[in-house]
């Protein structure tokens, strides 16, 4: 499965969790099981309930949010602690159990053998999803993948999908910016802005947990303008974030935080990314 | 009321009370700032706004004059125009405001989040004792001091 290189990396999953407890240490468990080679950070992204303790009691290092920042603040606290701790590999586990650990291997695989991909994404609809995907979320998914397939030129059939691993130069870019809520679609603008190259590799997924979308319908059709909108921008900013060419950054810090928003439009990048 | 037939200049009872009300805005506005829940800043934009309105209450013409140049038959409309116009443009200064608030506490409530784990971990390495199950991240991590 793994090469012999990959064996040697330092390799991290993410699990942001907002009141998952019940499910936050089988998921935890999951990881050590199926993935042992994983150092395990669950985010706890302002729970009430006994989420850190129980991820806690099941051996994974927790980073608890004050209050509730989103999904897409969670993974980035989560890419932070990788970037501080000199992990090479991240990858987002949902806190929720939809995400099967079994294909962990699988996606470190794709990620050295691929082409080099900086990003590995799982998708469920490369194959069978392994669960009925509801109705709407298949058609949002569908205007998404058919939007993101003409900017990136290349075929994406789950951009909404959060079972991503990423190398270190995915971690760099995410540690110093990520999308608020919603993030998955428009990261993988930023990885394209940014030159990263991204596979997907088809998985099964489970039904959420408890059956509790973080996504319901009224705040779907705000989910599709909130993207729609930030791809629209996005095609108009030379770069989402500053950040030194990928191909010759020494691997250090990239930029100083709290650069992000002045600098974006003074960086001299060679042509824009949306081209 | 007056107002709207006032095309002619404004009725001097409305004129004395739309003096009082602007000097009480005024007021309201330095009383903020005194008891330090208004930053200057802010204070200096509603305090403009509330000397604009003082000189058209006063200065009963300048709004016939304003409103003429700029080709409006009701002086009150032109009123209304740039009001609006100001009001615009301060509720978007607010919404980039907030978005920048809400970002830097995006980064504080991470920042927090970071040190609180850090924190944990050395004190657990400080008693000696491992309270929870240790193997994972620790091991990994060299660079933080």
């Amino acid at each position: 499965m793994s090469t012999a290189s990959a064996d040697q990396l330092h390799k991290l999953a993410i699990v942001p969790a907002y009141n998952e407890q019940g499910m936050v240490a089988r998921v935890v468990r999951d990881i050590r099981r199926s993935a042992p080679d994983f150092d395990v950070v669950v985010v706890d992204d302002g729970s009430i309930d006994r989420t850190v303790a129980e991820a806690e009691a099941a051996g994974a290092t927790v980073l608890r949010h004050p209050f509730n920042l989103g999904i897409g603040g969670a993974m980035q606290t989560g890419f932070k602690f990788a970037l501080a701790n000199g992990y090479d590999v991240a990858v987002q586990v949902d806190g929720d159990g939809q995400h099967k650990t079994e294909y962990l291997d699988e996606l470190l695989a794709a990620l050295h053998t691929e082409g080099h991909a900086d990003m590995v994404c799982g998708s469920r609809f490369l194959e069978d999803p392994g669960y009925k995907v509801p109705l709407g979320r298949r058609l949002g998914n569908l205007i998404f993948s058919v939007v993101l397939t003409l900017i990136v030129r290349r075929r994406i059939t789950d951009p909404t999908s959060g079972f991503r691993m990423t190398n270190r130069r995915g971690i760099e870019l995410f540690a110093h910016d990520y999308p608020h809520d919603y993030p998955e679609v428009e990261a993988i603008l930023m990885l394209h802005a940014h030159r990263l190259r991204l596979h997907e590799v088809p998985v099964r997924m489970n039904a959420r947990g408890f059956g509790r979308s973080s996504i319901d319908y009224p705040r779907s059709a705000y989910y599709m303008a909130k993207v729609l909108l930030a791809i629209f921008v996005g095609l108009f900013r030379r770069r989402p974030v500053p950040i030194d060419d990928p191909p010759d950054h020494p691997g250090g810090q990239a930029v100083a935080p709290g650069t992000g928003l002045s600098g974006a439009s003074a960086d001299p990048a060679p042509e824009g990314g949306g081209s | 009321m007056t107002l709207l037939a006032a095309e002619g200049g404004i009725d001097t009872r409305v004129q004395i009370v739309a003096i009082v009300v602007t000097l009480l805005l005024f007021g309201l506005v330095l009383e903020l700032v005194r008891r330090r829940r208004l930053v200057e800043r802010y204070a200096l934009l509603w305090m403009s706004a509330a000397l604009a309105l003082l000189v058209l209450a006063i200065w009963r013409d300048l709004l016939s004059i304003g409103s003429d140049f700029l080709g409006i038959a009701v002086p009150a409309n032109a009123l209304f125009l740039v009001a609006f116009g100001v009001i615009f443009v301060l509720l978007l200064h607010f919404s980039v405001a907030t978005s920048r608030l809400g970002d830097e506490s995006k980064i504080l409530a991470q920042e927090v989040a970071r040190l609180d784990e850090q924190l944990r971990r050395l004190r657990a390495q400080l008693n000696g004792s491992q309270p929870e199950g240790e193997p994972t991240a620790s091991s990994a991590r060299t660079s933080d001091q």
